[in-house]
């Protein structure tokens, strides 16, 4: 594995690997000294192209608690206001000295054309509507934590499928590792290719519902448009919110999950937000140990072509 | 590959190296064995035993990976990582790291790394089944089960019947296996 791109290429065995290492670095954030020198000398550059707090803080963190050095780069800051293209502002950073780069724009394909001009090992940070791997590894790890597998669950994805990059990556991450995966959304929030992906799909969450071990509520996202694709608010809650009605029609050992940052009352009740069954504080916790798994094993490859 | 220790051999040499632990210490009460992933795991286990049969003090075992504290980690292919599991506070404690092979040093070199991030004992000592010579760095160990006088590109392996199914001490060269 030389970059971390989308999880429709990763194999299985791939996918497994990076969550037992995650496993360990949850023990290493544990512990007194949550540091290790593993990434010592190597500079991990952040470039977010599109606005981000906890993706960003938390690759910073994985980084950090690696040992690496961190270069940071946000355009608001930057001489892309300057009208630096986005090749000359990778090309920079690299003669600059940096090592791995993690990518977030909001052209689909971006990391990808990154990963083409430089050396170095890229992590899509969340491309537009397309990727956002570490997400799904994240997420997968909260699931296998909480069940110990995800071979035979059934996880419902509900929500804007269309517009999200986290539908996206956790269909693939999920169903590689055995989970069946149905997208709940109304028509006009499903991609026109739906067909062609991995899962089933269904426009009622209530008829989905009792079978299911994981309903992951997506977060309606207005800046991608998702407000203008339904009608109106309280008419979403009413067919695919979680309420605290459809909760207590779950089996009793379902678990809800959300991406963060949740809209509270629109697409995730607060009393099940904040519910003993809510996983979502869980998978907050998860995101550092995964971007510590995947810088390690990108990481570990640029030490492999320095000659010492 | 040649056997240069049989089972026998393997066993008494940790048998003797339980001795001198409880001779050096008066006893184990503030003795804690650490092995070190792979081989080094199982042998501190096997000595923690021979304490217990030899003066009833079961004595703490941990287990530490040194994966992320190589300083060669792009020399070899990608490192997997083991458990670390100290079970015990460390401060005011002896800890006593095992091996089973001590060749350059830089395992234990990254191994001290390791222990000064998880807690600071009173005293670190080294316990190893081998010590086959060719040190880069100026580690010794306390507590050596037999000395190997070894070519560098000899290969020295430690089986025991926990992990391997069969006990003992070969050695051959680098293309056997």
């Amino acid at each position: 594995m030389r970059h971390l791109l989308t999880t429709e290429s990763l194999t299985r065995a791939e996918i497994e690997e990076l969550l037992d290492l995650a496993d360990e670095f949850t023990d290493v954030l544990g512990r007194e000294i949550p540091k290790v020198p593993a990434l010592r000398g190597l500079t991990v550059g952040t470039l977010f192209f599109e606005p981000s707090t906890r993706t960003r803080l938390s690759f910073e963190r994985a980084a950090k608690a690696l040992s690496a050095d961190v270069m940071s780069f946000s355009p608001s800051t930057s001489s892309l206001s300057k009208g630096e293209s986005l090749k000359d502002t990778v090309l920079t950073l690299q003669a600059m000295g940096c090592d791995l780069m993690v990518v977030r724009h909001k052209a689909t394909g971006a990391p990808w054309r990154v990963a083409e001009w430089t050396d170095c090992p890229v992590v899509n940070g969340g491309d537009g509507a397309h990727q956002h791997p570490t997400q799904a590894l994240l997420d997968s790890l909260t699931v296998r934590r909480h069940f110990g597998k995800l071979d035979g669950l059934h996880i419902a994805i509900v929500g804007d499928i269309r517009h999200s990059r986290v539908a996206r990556s956790d269909l693939f991450a999920m169903s590689t590792l055995g989970a069946r995966v149905t997208m709940v959304a109304p028509p006009t929030l499903l991609p026109l290719d739906i067909d062609d992906w991995p899962c089933d799909v269904s426009f009622e969450l209530d008829d989905v519902l009792g079978g299911m071990d994981v309903v992951y509520l997506l977060r309606i996202q207005a800046e991608r448009g998702g407000a203008t694709v339904f009608p109106s608010l309280p008419e979403y809650v009413q067919r695919f919110g979680m309420t605290r009605a459809r909760f207590d029609r779950l089996s009793p050992e379902a678990v809800v999950m959300h991406p963060g940052p949740m809209n509270r009352g629109v697409e995730i009740a607060p009393e099940v937000a904040d519910h003993p069954r809510s996983l979502v504080l869980d998978q907050v916790r998860a995101g550092v140990a995964v971007r510590m798994a995947v810088l390690f094993r990108l990481g570990q490859a640029v030490r492999t072509e320095v000659p010492s | 590959m040649a056997q240069v220790m049989s089972a026998e051999d393997l066993s008494r040499a940790i048998r003797r190296i339980a001795h001198e632990i409880l001779e050096r210490h008066r006893g184990a009460d503030h003795v804690v064995l650490v092995g070190i992933h792979s081989r080094g795991v199982p042998l501190a286990e096997e000595i923690a035993d021979a304490i217990d049969l030899f003066e009833r003090v079961k004595v703490p075992v941990g287990e530490l990976d040194i994966g992320l504290y190589r300083d060669d980690l792009g020399l070899r292919p990608t490192t997997r990582l083991s458990r670390t599991l100290i079970p015990v506070d460390l401060t005011s404690e002896t800890v006593i790291l095992v091996d089973d092979v001590l060749f350059t040093g830089r395992t234990i070199r990254s191994a001290l790394d390791a222990l000064a991030d998880l807690g600071r004992p009173e005293k670190v000592e080294l316990a190893v089944m081998v010590d086959r010579g060719h040190r880069e760095l100026p580690i010794r160990a306390d507590y050596v089960g037999k000395n190997i006088p070894t070519a560098s590109e000899e290969r020295v392996a430690v089986r025991l019947q926990s992990v391997d199914g069969t006990s003992g001490v070969w050695i051959g060269s680098e293309d056997e296996s």
